[in-house]
């Protein structure tokens, strides 16, 4: 299991590493490595040039914009997990990162070589939906900005194309005092998920919901939104029966993978009982507490 | 394709080598440098025997590429007995028969050597989380998350003394 | 002779080496020039191989050859690889070649090799053989195997059974016609492996001066793996030398003499260079062998007080493409079975069948906790049919102590009849009991009912054939510098048989611990060893140090009391020093009476004065000694996801006499975790078409340090009489009960809903399923 040859290449400037991708043959962006590598020891990935991102600067840190978080690409998921600023900002995030990967690939793992590679399991990806997050895009043609949404395509596959590299993410942060929940189910503590949820609550006079973000992973071929469940419940008082009656009929029609893990009836299963849980805490902590499984 | 100079710090000694880019670190290590301890037990990132000290973190010597590491500094299980004495941490794995064959050993170290030094005082559930990342067939990680406990209140009593 | 090492919790002394990153294994030995192997593998389960062309990796600078089968010596073109335990019973005696003649059957089956100066290159050349390959139906599924009209595995044979024989005694039909109650099951336990965490290795060097083939493998049988070795590649044994090393793991799947062994050494002959080739993880997942699949349809035939009146049934085992070890694990399943009980009649109809997988043979527990599993769960339900305590249920069935030794009535792989030396099983269950605090679980249940979680509780027992022969030897010799070297064919991967060994000879010698000078795994030591499987090395070797020891001992003491003029019986030993304990005598060290052994050049030695300090005892043990224990686990199910956690896990253990608790203690917790992994996690999968699934341990799980917890253990000490230190094995009893104790705690948690488990590992999702089925989600769905 030792990868194939390939060139190096460790630019110390953003300008430098999209003139590297632009024009070299066969490129691969490599960040924290801790997907890429494996994939690479296992000869499924075969890039002839390997452009190393660590050494550019201006690609990494934490930065508070107003409303806005700005994270730099190259952040290691280790400087998330300990930054007070995510912990206070995007609590959302903070929970989720105790069940990315271990120690070892957290020291290493970057942001936006999580999103990258948008696992259909992984926790990052599911985070910035569940905030509506946008990522900002850099290639020798210029800057674009784009959601989420939009980045996250499918399977293993976001909209960066072959000479763009993903700068930073934008997390528009929620009101203080929102909800949140997470809850995920694994084999074991630290491997990827079969499936999880999220959701953030924002709550008006007489717990009247305003906002809401329910996001889920494992159950498609990226992490996706509850859009039909947040819909029929924004502008009404969160009634378990309505809400477990909205999330049994979005999740019944999604279309997970079977694979060595779980069928997709078990993910079906998880994705609606850990929704309900994930809603439940975050139900409780925006102050209307309600039913839990 | 081109072989590239790397310079890497591990355990304090300074090592120039030209090296095929594509050398994973633990093979740079094992292989180049001669420093066996590092054992890799799974090549893609899972199993932890490979884990050293990159400039202080904890990571996977297989998946990292050595020319990524030039001018780091590297940690391996070789630094941690100091004139053939083992360290508190190696003296509590072997009074607790925290290993056995003895392969995913230098791995479990290091991580503990990470995680008693920014943890003093974990709890056995922050051990057990913590060792997620090492796998071990032979101990049934009993006597480990016991040796670690043990060695964060006896690194505890060294340093109030 | 003073136990002062015996019985005590000694510290290890393989650990300060292996602690500091000093340890030796297979691919930390280095040799200038050494070459780099990689396997070209089979990517079909069942194909016919029509041509190999490796010219464009010839042509890739760094290779240095390809071999196929047609380069191999002559031997081993010819003749396929050798079968270690033939048996009468087997009717398809098959193994494969050394690289694939023509027949491929199963994924992974070696075809070529790619000799390269490193092994990035030789995996770069593996990509440029351009192999042709014409596909052949494959059967996968154990079941299918044996279906009318199956494919079959093996192209020139007429169907896939391997065997089909049968384990009986006693009136079984009368039995089932007379009982009140009879209960069924039909059971299927799923492949695992061994998954040592260092992979297989191999080093071969040839030194032309000497003519000596080294060869370091990481393997659990170096002596067995020299025949083999001496065999295929027509080289006289002597010159001949296999070296275990640091094995980092065995578990039994380095028992097996390999195919990449031989072809290794051969191509350091062939080229007259060092080569190196170690496994890695993805080829461990594929083709170092397996265990555990199995199906059983088993039926217990009861009376109205629970008393067992009989048991029958069939089990069918997979044994992959070819049977390298015969079919021990199915014969062992059958003979394990009956366990602690009183069983009047049994029977067991066991099939072999032949699949496009890679072929089993043991891994830790080999069959036992496949029988054990069938054994309890009709136990567990008998329980329940008859609302008796599944424990006091147990303890009506038990052989007695006082029924020692007693005759099963079958035979057991050793040959011999099945006759359990010694034990105490209701003492063991009641151990058992005890720690886990079984009879107050009621008021934990009600409790954590209470907060809407579900725990429950199960108990499992077994007994174990361990310590078996041949034999194994061991070298005491008393060195001039006043060490004690000692000298043995046994190896080791963990177990500290260097720690327990030295222990004995120590205390039987009578020198210090640290005196001693251990070789283990090198068959230049001793001139015939056997090797670490069937947990029979603190038996087998054990043995015959504490028989070498005292026979050193007692040349020890002839000889200084000729040298003191004293008699033998004023002779006092300790810490290597002998002394006579009247008189002014000077002390004598043991270097002192090393020196004086080899007498003086020309003159003649004393008579009965031996020439130097030294014996060798290879110990026969009559039989298998028989272990055995309880195993109580406690878990708590999530019934929203299915998860099971397991919260307390009690192990009472009886291997006879306890060389060293601390070593034991690490073998009964390991072993469990393994248990662990086969009850909840380990699943290894393939496709109808024979490609394995899980070849990542991203997808093939083991237990982490979160899913097991650490074990209560108590220790039943009933010595065995059939071997001078009254030991018995320790290394698998941890792993046997383990799935039949967790799955009967699941079961327990979720008594409400009355859902049966049939199948190992139990997997979240399909708890769910069972769960579903079981209406407990209703509420939920319609609330």
């Amino acid at each position: 299991m030792k990868p194939a040859p390939f060139e190096y290449h460790r630019p110390t400037s953003l300008a430098q590493a999209l003139d590297l991708v632009a024009t070299l043959e066969n490129p691969k962006i490599l960040a924290g490595g801790q997907s890429l590598v494996a994939m690479m020891n296992f000869r499924f990935v075969q890039p002839d040039h390997l452009v190393d991102l660590a050494r550019i600067g201006e690609l990494s840190g934490i930065e508070e914009q107003g409303n806005v978080l700005r994270i730099g690409a190259m952040t290691r998921q280790r400087e998330l997990e300990f930054s007070d600023l995510i912990a206070r900002r995007l609590p959302l995030m903070h929970a989720a990162l105790d069940h990315v990967g271990h120690r070892q690939t957290r020291n290493r793992g970057t942001i936006g070589g999580s999103l990258s590679h948008n696992d259909p399991s992984a926790e990052l990806p599911l985070v910035a939906l569940a905030f509506d997050a946008s990522v900002e895009l850099a290639s020798r043609r210029g800057k674009r900005r784009i959601s989420a949404r939009d980045y996250l395509r499918g399977y293993l596959e976001t909209a960066l194309e072959a000479d763009e590299i993903l700068v930073a993410i934008e997390f528009p942060c929620w009101r203080e005092g929102h909800g949140f929940g997470f809850h995920e189910f694994a084999r074991r503590h630290g491997d990827f998920a079969i499936a999880g949820a999220a959701a953030m609550i924002e709550l008006g006079a007489g717990a009247i919901v305003e906002r809401l973000s329910i996001t889920l992973n494992g159950v498609g071929a990226t992490a996706l939104r509850l859009d039909e469940t947040e819909a029929a419940m924004i502008g009404h008082r969160l009634d378990s029966v309505l809400l477990r009656r909205a999330i049994l009929a979005e999740v019944e029609r999604l279309e997970p993978v079977d694979d060595v893990h779980a069928t997709a009836d078990y993910r079906r299963h998880l994705a609606k009982m850990l929704t309900m849980r994930a809603i439940a805490d975050a139900a409780q902590a925006a102050g209307a507490p309600m039913a839990r499984i | 394709m081109g072989k590239q100079k790397v310079t890497l710090r591990v355990n304090g000694v300074s090592y120039e080598r030209e090296i095929d880019p594509r050398m994973t670190l633990g093979d740079f290590l094992r292989h180049e440098i001669g420093l066996t301890g590092t054992h890799l037990g799974c090549e893609h990132g899972v199993c932890g025997a490979c884990t050293v000290l990159i400039n202080g973190l904890s990571g996977r010597s297989c998946l990292a590429f050595a020319v990524q590491e030039d001018g780091s500094e590297i940690t391996t299980v070789e630094a941690l007995a100091e004139n053939g004495e083992l360290n508190i941490l190696q003296q509590c794995f072997q009074e607790h028969h925290a290993l056995q064959c003895g392969y995913c050993t230098p791995g479990m170290l290091m991580t503990l050597t990470e995680l008693l030094r920014d943890n003093p005082k974990p709890s056995e559930k922050l051990v057990r989380d913590t060792l997620g990342g090492n796998l071990c067939r032979c101990t049934g990680y009993a006597a480990i998350v016991d040796a670690a406990l043990d060695a964060a209140q006896r690194l505890a009593a060294a340093r109030e003394a | 002779m003073g136990a002062k090492h015996f019985g005590a919790r000694v510290q290890r002394i393989e650990d300060p080496a292996l602690l500091q990153g000093k340890g030796r294994f297979v691919d930390d030995v280095k040799i200038p020039g050494t070459l780099h192997a990689c396997f070209l593998r089979s990517p079909y389960a069942h194909a016919r191989l029509r041509s190999i062309d490796a010219s464009r990796a010839l042509a890739l600078d760094g290779v240095i050859a390809v071999f196929t089968s047609a380069d191999m010596p002559e031997r081993m073109q010819r003749e396929r690889m050798p079968m270690l335990v033939p048996n009468a019973a087997i009717a398809a005696l098959r193994t494969q070649h050394a690289l694939a003649v023509e027949e491929i059957c199963y994924v992974g089956q070696t075809v070529a090799v790619v000799i390269a100066r490193s092994r990035y290159i030789a995996e770069d050349a593996l990509a440029l053989i351009d192999a042709d390959y014409e596909a052949l139906p494959a059967v996968s599924d154990l079941k299918s195997a044996i279906a009318p009209g199956a494919p079959v595995a093996h192209a020139d044979l007429p169907n896939n059974i391997a065997s089909d024989f049968k384990m009986e005694y006693g009136d079984v039909d009368g039995a089932f016609a007379r009982a009140p109650h009879v209960f069924e099951e039909s059971l299927w336990q799923h492949r695992g492996g061994g998954m040592a965490m260092e992979t297989r290795a191999v080093l071969a060097s040839h030194d032309s001066a000497s003519d000596l083939l080294t060869i370091w493998t990481g393997s659990q049988t170096p002596h067995i793996g020299r025949r083999m070795l001496s065999d295929m590649l027509d080289r006289h044994i002597e010159s001949i030398r296999c070296i275990a090393p640091d094995v980092g793991g065995g578990f039994g799947p380095k028992a097996i003499f390999y195919a990449e062994e031989a072809v290794i050494a051969a191509c350091a002959l062939k080229l007259g260079q060092p080569v190196k080739w170690i496994e890695d993880r993805r080829e461990h997942f594929i083709c170092a062998t397996q265990e555990r699949d199995q199906y059983w349809d088993v039926a217990i035939a009861v009376d109205d007080h629970g008393k067992i009146l009989g048991v029958r049934g069939a089990l069918l085992h997979d044994t992959g493409a070819f049977v390298p070890w015969g079919i021990i694990m199915p014969y062992i399943a059958a003979a394990t079975m009956p366990g602690p009980y009183v069983i009047p009649a049994y029977r067991l109809n066991v099939r072999v069948a032949l699949s496009n997988k890679v072929a089993t043979t043991p891994v830790r527990g080999a069959g036992r906790p496949q029988a054990v599993f069938a054994m309890e769960r009709l136990l567990d339900r008998v329980a329940r049919e008859l609302n008796i305590d599944r424990a006091e249920l147990r303890r009506r069935n038990f052989i007695q102590p006082e029924q020692m030794p007693y005759s099963v009535g079958l035979t057991f792989r050793d040959g011999k009849p099945l006759i359990y030396d010694s034990g105490d099983y209701p003492k063991g269950q009641s151990e058992a009991l005890r720690i886990s605090e079984y009879d107050s679980f009621e008021e934990r249940r009600k409790a954590a009912r209470a907060k809407g979680r579900h725990i429950g509780i199960g108990l499992a027992n077994y007994v174990e054939g361990t310590g078996l022969g041949p034999f194994e030897g061991v070298t005491v010799r008393v060195l001039q510098s006043g060490k004690v070297a000692v000298a043995t064919g046994a190896t080791q991967q963990g177990q500290g048989t260097r720690t327990t060994l030295s222990q004995i000879v120590a205390d039987s010698v009578g020198c210090r611990l640290e005196d001693i000078v251990i070789t283990v795994g090198d068959t230049a030591a001793i001139a015939n060893g056997v090797g670490a499987f069937a947990s029979r090395q603190a038996v087998n070797a054990g043995s015959s140090a504490q028989i070498a020891g005292t026979n050193v001992r007692k040349q020890i003491v002839a000889l200084a009391a000729q040298a003191l003029g004293v008699a033998p019986d004023d002779i006092d030993i300790a810490d290597g020093e002998v002394m006579a304990r009247t008189g002014n005598k000077p002390v004598l060290t043991f270097g002192e009476l090393a020196r004086m052994s080899q007498g003086m050049p020309g003159f003649s030695m004393q008579p009965g004065q031996t020439a130097g300090l030294e014996n060798t005892a290879y110990f026969t043990p009559p039989q298998a000694a028989y272990c055995s224990g309880t195993h109580v686990a406690e878990v708590e199910v999530d019934l929203v996801t299915g998860g099971v956690k397991i919260l307390n896990y009690s192990v009472a253990h009886d291997a006879g006499n306890i060389i060293n608790p601390l070593i034991v203690d690490g073998q009964v917790q390991g072993g469990v975790a393994h248990g662990i992994g086969n009850a909840l996690f380990e699943w290894m999968q393939y496709d109808d078409a024979g490609q394995p699934l899980t070849t990542s341990f991203a997808d093939y799980l083991i237990p982490m340090a979160g899913d097991v917890p650490s074990c209560k253990i108590a220790h039943v000490e009933t010595p065995s009489p059939l071997n001078p230190i009254g030991v018995k094995g320790a290394g698998e009893g941890g792993t046997i009960p383990a799935p039949a104790a967790i799955i009967s705690a699941i079961e327990d948690a979720l008594k409400e809903f009355g859902v049966h488990v049939t199948d190992t590992p139990l997997t979240p999702g399909r708890l769910v399923e069972l769960l579903t089925a079981a209406g407990a989600y209703d509420e939920l769905a319609f609330g």
